[in-house]
Parts: C-alpha cells; structure tokens; sequence
C-alpha cells in the first residue's frame, strides 16, 4: 500500500493502548503536550482495567486547531503495543473504516472487536523497534509514530520528551532515538491523518485537568482550609489542592471520613477561614445531613462533587449526571442551598470560584457538580480571564451592639462575627432558633428563619452567569455540565445542513432561575433537554421547576461511555424534523 | 498599667442567662460550673473560646456559656472542632458531649481526635444512658441494665471502655472526673486544657432521671491512688483494672500536636499559574 495524500484535518483522535507498564499513559501525557507545544488545543482521558497496578490502560488524545472539550465520534488511529485485555475498552474506543488500527504484529492479531470496523490493521515491529535501541522503550516509539501520523512537528514532540525526563536525564537519548524510529516506522504506514496548521497563539494557554481548575478556582475564591477523604475521581483535586494550599498559607488535613471531612470544614469556616472539600458521589451521601447544618448554622462551605457512575460503588472510574437529585434534592427539611455545575474543563475554575463566593456571601453550603469527565480529562485551554469573584463575608464588628447572628435583615444574610471578635460571641446552631441563636421550637421563629435563608439565596444577583445561552431560533436545547461540549460540536456540525437552535447550558441550578430561563426560552416552540442520566433528573428538575415553552423532549442516557456528537446530531435531526 | 488591659474574669461570666433543658439534680450542671471555673481560672476571654457539641442532654452546654459556641449534628462535634482549631490554633477549643455522642455515632471521630492529636480538650459527660430520646443503652450501659423498652432484655453486650480506646488511639492526656466535685473537675479541665494535645476528660455525671442508681456514685468514687503516668503500659493497666471510679489524671504523654501552618505561605494564589502554564 502507498501512503495518501489525505486532506489536512481541523480534528484527529488517537488512542495508545496496552499492558500496565508498557507506559501508554506516560506516552499519551508527551503527546498532549507536544501538540500543545505545536501551537493546537487537545484534550486527554484515560481508561484503565480494575487492577489498582499494571492493568491495561488507553490513552485517548484528540488534538484540533481549535478547543475542544469533549471526545470526537472515533478514532482516526488505534496504536496498541500489545492487545492483552484491550478488547476491553472497544465500546470506548469507536473506529470508522477510514481509521487506523496499528499493532505489533508479534503480538498477535488486533482483537475482533476493533477489526470489525473495517479499518486496515497495520502491522509495527514497536518492541524490536525499541530493542535496537539501547534502553528504548516500545512507548517512545509508539509517539513518534503518532506523532508523525498526524503531523506533529518533530522538536514539539522532542521538546515534550525534554520537559518530561527533565528529571531523568540518562534516558533522555533513548526516548528520542526511539522517538525518531516510529517517526520514521511511520513513514511506511497506509494512511495518515496531517493537522491544519496550528492557529497563531492569541492568548497564553493552560494545561490543566478539571480537577487541578476546580481546585485553584476555590484558592482563588479564597478557600484556605480543605479537609479530603479520598475517593475516585475527586483524590486528585484534593492531592492538587495539599501542596497548593500549603504555599499560599492555606492547610488541607485528611479526615477519617466523608462525615467527618464535612464537619470540619464548618468548623473551619465557622472560624472564619472559607473552606472546601471533593468527594464524589458515595461522599456527598454522607456528608448530606450536615450540609443541612451548614444550611442551619448558615455557615458556608463548598463541596466538589465529582460524579461518577451510581448508584452505590457503580462505576468509580467512568462519569455521569446522575448525582443531580441528590445535590438538589437531598437534604432533609426546607433546606436552600446552591448547586453549580461548571460545563468545561476551563469553566471548572470559574463555577468553584464562583462558587466559593456565592457561597461565601451568602452564607449557605454549595454544591458544585462536577463529573469526572471533566474532573480527569487533561485540556489545552486558553488561559482563563481573572474573575473578581472573591470570599466576602459579611462579618459583625466587635462590640457591635445588641448582636443578633440571625437577624431577619431585608437581604436575609446576617453579619457573623467570627470567633476572637470580642462582644458578639453566639452559639451556631443546628436547632431552629430565633435571631440571637436561642433554639426555639416556635412556629414564628421558625418561618421567620425559613423565609430567611431561602431570602438570601434570592436576593443575590446571579448576573450573566447562570447559564451559558448561545444561538437563536424556535428550537432550543436545555443541557448542563459535560453534556455540554459535545452538544456544542453537534450544533456546529448541524448547522452546516441548515440546522438552527438556541443552546442554554445551565450553571447555576439552584436556586432555580425561571425568569432567566422564561427569557433565554422566549418565543422557542420546542426544547429538547440532554443529560447523561438514566432516569431524566434534569429534565425533571426543569420540569418540575420552570414553566418550558411548547413541547419538551428529553434525551438522556447513563454512563459510562461519553456523549459524543454523531449521537447527539441524529437526536437533533429526529427531533427538529418531528 | 495598661488602661486597656481587660480585668480578670469570674466563673459567672462565662455562664450564660439561657436556662438549661436539663432535668432538676442533673449532674450537667456541675459539670458547667467546672467549665466556667476552670476558664476563669486560665484567665481565659470569652471570645477566645469556642465550645462545640453535637446532639444529646449534655451537646446543649454551648449555648450556657458566654463564649462562642457550635451546635452541631449527632456524633460530629470532635470533626467540627478538629477543623475550627487547625483553621484557628489561636482559639481554645472545647469539646463536649455524652456517651452516646461520642462513643457510638461519634466513635469513630473518637478514635481517629485521639490519634490525630490536635491541641483541643474533649469532656465526655457519662452518664451510661441516651436522656434526651427518653432512656436507651448507650455504649456505656452494664449489659444487664433492663430499664429500657428498646433492650427490656438489657443489651448483653460488654461496656465500652473510653478511657483505654483513647490511650490505645493515642490520646495525650487522659482524667476521670465526677460532677459531684465541681472543684475538683475544675482542676483537671483546667490542666487537660493547658495540656498540649488532644486531652480527653470522662466525666461521671449522674442522669437522675433514666438512672437513679447513678446518685449513689457520690459513694463510689475515690481519688486514684497513684500519680499521672506518661507510661502507656502502666497506664493501660491501671486503666483496664480499676473500678471505674478512680478519679483523677490517669495518663499525660509527651506527644507531638498536630497542627498544619496556616496563615504562613508566602505566595500568591496566581503564583500558583506557573504549573499550568506552558
């Protein structure tokens, strides 16, 4: 077979998969932040088997001239450096006919399921490869083949290989003659799939997980004080947050639990110092009945949760939406507290830091809903703006006369002296009180108290950033959190055939926002609402909670494979034709 | 002088005028007097203490006093505490509650307060019965105690022991006190409070109403008969054999507080970019 001339291409999407240890994760990680060195976006997640060590793991990288935030619809080019248990991932890793699939023909043929797409299997001596050269490794030349297959240019790919083994200086001439041999193993290949040229560089760009962006939008909403139990996949935002949180005079301890983590970020915050933990969804159940203290005592906190697949252990590993109910719904009582769900991997710094403000300012607990899409997923993204999103709490002066920590103010938020301030000391309470803290089981207090906190959360002025609203048009689809990107790509392909419709993308989901929503929705004539739940939540929760114009269908579907946007185009077609 | 200087407080300063729920010869109410007493006596301000508890007869003691005060949930009150004083080490920290709090919901942020070993003192109020849900076994309860409609066969199971739970998890001081002496038990919070560490103070104090026989602890209780030991081993035995009515300070280590830096780092939040950017 004879090379093609291919037409270059916006987006390509490539997976290297193989045994633990063959070091795909280590290759995956060189070959994000070569393309990002080359001047384009890209994004990265991984799968990997059960074992807790050396069980197979996929890297999946898909770079573009442009940002991306969400996996495309296949892969152009499967690189294994062997097959062992890899046939576990192929529902994860789609091909077309058109792609690539590339194995070291000495171990053994490409599994069924891959070759059932009709892609050509091209065979790579990756392991004898790598043996001609002293200390070489199969991965090295594995990314230089990919690398070279899409266009990368080589001192990108080079200067990635630097800036990883900076620390490993003897393996650095084996990685890049191993390097240059799939470069050039590459050149006998079938297909190839050449990136656009990368666009010029307006802005500064970031490589940044979900996780580690949640984790500076808190330190930079003020947060200074975290307590983590660890959980799949929230760990890595807490293991992000312990050093960061060390340098800028902040402190992170581990709890023995999920309750106990909760609590001592009320007492954190109770002292005046904002504070924050992750956890994913078995932690949030945990920690649910103090979030209604925190609702109580109005004391702030804020909660990443970073969803997995439910209910119970599910799947630790792989996202979903369907933790919706349980942020909104869960707390026992009349209980208003905010819930948030950042829809990018960028936006997860803007949503906690927001967060942590609104949270701050109003003294109520919030939940920020984030996945582990976008908690895991490494990204090349444009440098966020700096937000004068900050930790403002109204405090009580000393001495301030009369204090009353829960006076009933017009706005409902009240000034919380801090422990240490003299003359305004109080009891916090989770009991029903009266305005000086005094537990009362009085019908007045009570709903005084009630009308109280749910006044403050609506008597903030959320602005423009309750949800993202884009295009115009009678149709008009209702997202939120991951779904979003992949629901953006298929509008943008729709488009091309003539397709028109309003995308509201919803961060702000509690308090619910009618009127905002009633204006982004004016004069549509029909919604379509997407998640990735089994049962509806969002669309319950939207139906539940504002008043949608015309009809209203919903398309939702569980975990754990990603939405990607060929699914997401043929609900569109089916529905804006019915 | 200084004009500014604050005069010395008295025990009643830190009493607040909220009237407790307890029931009339509660042993909670010496207990209270202890606490204020041995503020006073740490020359302590109102504002510099916090006190927090969760839920039960003796959680509701915050809201006596004067100083600033946490009610929290059933069982969370150490958590709540823990993160208060490695966010405020300026603060003193008092924790307080009773056997059902924090030896069963609570049991597990027990254990994990004393081997965490941060600078706070714990006063549990025992009196071996859940008051404020009208009178269940509580961890503490004798196996055979038949008073209860939950367990009218009694629990059959053995007494937890708090005591050597909290020097087996590492806890840096350890006193048994009775609320029939509030001068007494003001002496040891007062020392369990100067302490450094997690200091852990089991207090006897008879609930008069679910458990009548307890007002006769008055004729059981005596003074240990040795000094404090910082020997784990003797103090294990000494803890495991005696006749749970040995009063005094039982064990004081030399252990390490816990306490991360807070309020020390030197750089900026958009410092921290420098990881990310490319």
């Amino acid at each position: 077979m004879t090379p093609q001339n291919p037409a270059p291409r916006a987006s390509v999407s490539i997976v290297l998969a193989g045994s633990g240890g063959a070091g795909v994760m280590t290759a995956g990680n060189m070959l994000l932040e070569a393309a990002a060195l080359a001047g384009y976006y890209a994004l990265m997640t991984r799968s990997s088997g059960p074992q807790i060590r050396g069980g197979e793991a996929a890297a999946m990288v898909r770079i573009a001239t442009g940002p991306v935030e969400n996996m495309e619809d296949h892969f152009h080019v499967l690189a294994a450096i062997d097959w062992q248990n890899i046939h576990r991932f192929a529902a994860e890793i789609p091909l077309a006919a058109t792609s690539l699939i590339v194995g070291d023909p000495d171990q053994g043929e490409a599994p069924a399921e891959f070759l059932k797409s009709g892609a050509p299997h091209a065979p790579v001596n990756l392991k004898k490869l790598a043996k001609s050269i002293p200390g070489g490794w199969p991965n090295m030349v594995a990314l230089g083949l990919l690398a070279a297959l899409v266009g990368l240019p080589e001192a990108s790919v080079m200067k990635a290989v630097g800036k990883s083994l900076k620390k490993r200086p003897d393996s650095l001439a084996a990685s890049l003659a191993g390097v240059r041999a799939g470069m050039a193993a590459a050149e006998a290949l079938p297909a190839r799939y050449p990136l656009l040229p990368a666009p010029d560089a307006t802005s500064a760009r970031w490589l940044i997980t979900g996780n580690e962006a949640a984790g500076y939008g808190a330190i930079r909403g003020g947060v200074r004080f975290v307590a983590a139990y660890p959980i799949t996949p929230g760990t890595e935002l807490l293991e992000w947050m312990a050093p960061a949180l060390a340098k800028v005079g902040g402190a992170l301890v581990q709890a023995e639990d999920e309750l106990a983590s909760i609590n001592m970020i009320i007492g954190a915050s109770y002292g005046g110092v904002p504070s924050l933990t992750a956890t994913s969804g078995p932690g949030l159940a945990l920690m649910i009945e103090s979030l209604g203290l925190a609702t109580a005592s109005e004391t702030p906190v804020v909660v990443v949760d970073v969803q997995r697949v439910g209910p119970s252990t599910g799947i630790p590993t792989k996202s979903e939406q369907s933790d919706l109910n349980l942020a909104l719904y869960g707390l026992h009582g009349d209980a208003p507290h905010l819930v948030l769900a950042p829809n990018s991997v960028s936006d997860c710094l803007f949503t906690t830091q927001w967060a942590t403000h609104l949270a701050e300012a109003t003294q109520a607990p919030a939940i920020v809903l984030s996945d582990q899409f976008l908690g895991q997923a490494r990204a090349v993204v444009d440098r966020p703006a700096d937000l004068a999103f900050a930790a403002e709490r109204v405090t009580a002066p000393a001495n301030a006369p009369d204090y009353k920590r829960y006076a009933l103010t017009d706005s409902g938020v009240s000034p919380m002296a801090i422990p240490g301030t003299p003359g305004t000391a109080y009891t916090a309470d989770g009991l029903e009180h009266g305005e000086r803290g005094t537990p009362s089981s009085q019908a007045t207090d009570h709903l005084a108290q009630l009308d109280k906190r749910r006044r403050k959360l609506d008597s903030v002025d959320y602005g423009s950033h309750w949800a993202d609203v884009e295009g115009e048009g009678e149709l008009a689809v209702v997202t939120f959190g991951s779904c979003t990107a992949p629901v953006r790509e298929a509008f943008a392909r729709a488009r091309r055939d003539g397709f028109n419709a309003r995308l509201v993308s919803m961060r702000l989901l509690s308090p619910a926002q009618p009127a905002r929503l009633a204006d982004a929705l004016a004069g549509v004539k029909r919604v379509l609402v997407i998640e990735q739940t089994h049962s509806g939540q969002f669309y319950r929760y939207l139906r539940s909670e504002y008043d949608l114009p015309g009809s209203v269908s919903s398309y939702r579907r569980p975990g754990p494979l990603p939405m990607r946007p060929e699914e997401i185009v043929s609900q569109l077609e089916q529905w804006s034709k019915a | 002088m200084n004009a500014n200087a604050a005069a010395a407080l008295a025990p009643k300063d830190f009493k607040s005028e909220v009237k407790p729920v307890w029931c009339p010869g509660c042993g909670d109410y010496s207990v209270l007097s202890s606490i204020t007493k041995a503020f006073a006596k740490l020359a302590l301000r109102v504002e510099n203490v916090a006190v927090v508890s969760g839920i039960g007869c003796s959680s509701r003691i915050p809201a006596y006093t004067t100083c600033y005060g946490f009610h929290g949930v059933h069982g969370r009150a150490l958590a709540v505490g823990t993160g208060l004083k490695l966010a405020r080490p300026d603060l003193t920290v008092l924790v307080a509650g009773g056997d059902g709090d924090g030896y069963s919901i609570g049991g597990n942020h027990f254990m994990h307060a004393c081997r965490r070993n941060v600078d706070l003192t714990y006063i549990v109020m025992d009196n071996r019965v859940y008051g404020m849900t009208k009178g269940q076994a509580s961890p503490t309860t004798e196996p055979d105690w038949e008073s209860s409609k939950l367990t009218p066969e009694g629990t059959g199971l053995r007494e937890f022991h708090p005591l050597v739970i909290a020097l087996a998890s590492g806890a840096n001081f350890i006193a048994r006190a009775f609320s029939g002496d509030p001068n007494g038990t003001a002496e040891i919070i007062a020392e369990a409070i100067r302490t450094p560490g997690f200091s852990f103070v089991e207090i006897l104090s008879p609930c008069v109403t679910f458990r009548p026989e307890q007002r006769l602890w008055k004729d059981k209780v005596h003074d240990a008969p040795v000094k404090p030991t910082s020997d784990p081993s003797q103090a294990a035995r000494r803890i495991l054999t005696d006749d749970g009515f040995n009063i005094g300070v039982l064990y004081v280590g030399h252990r390490k507080t816990y306490q991360p830096p807070i309020g020390k780092g030197a750089k900026q939040a958009a410092d921290l970019e420098a990881g990310f950017a490319l």
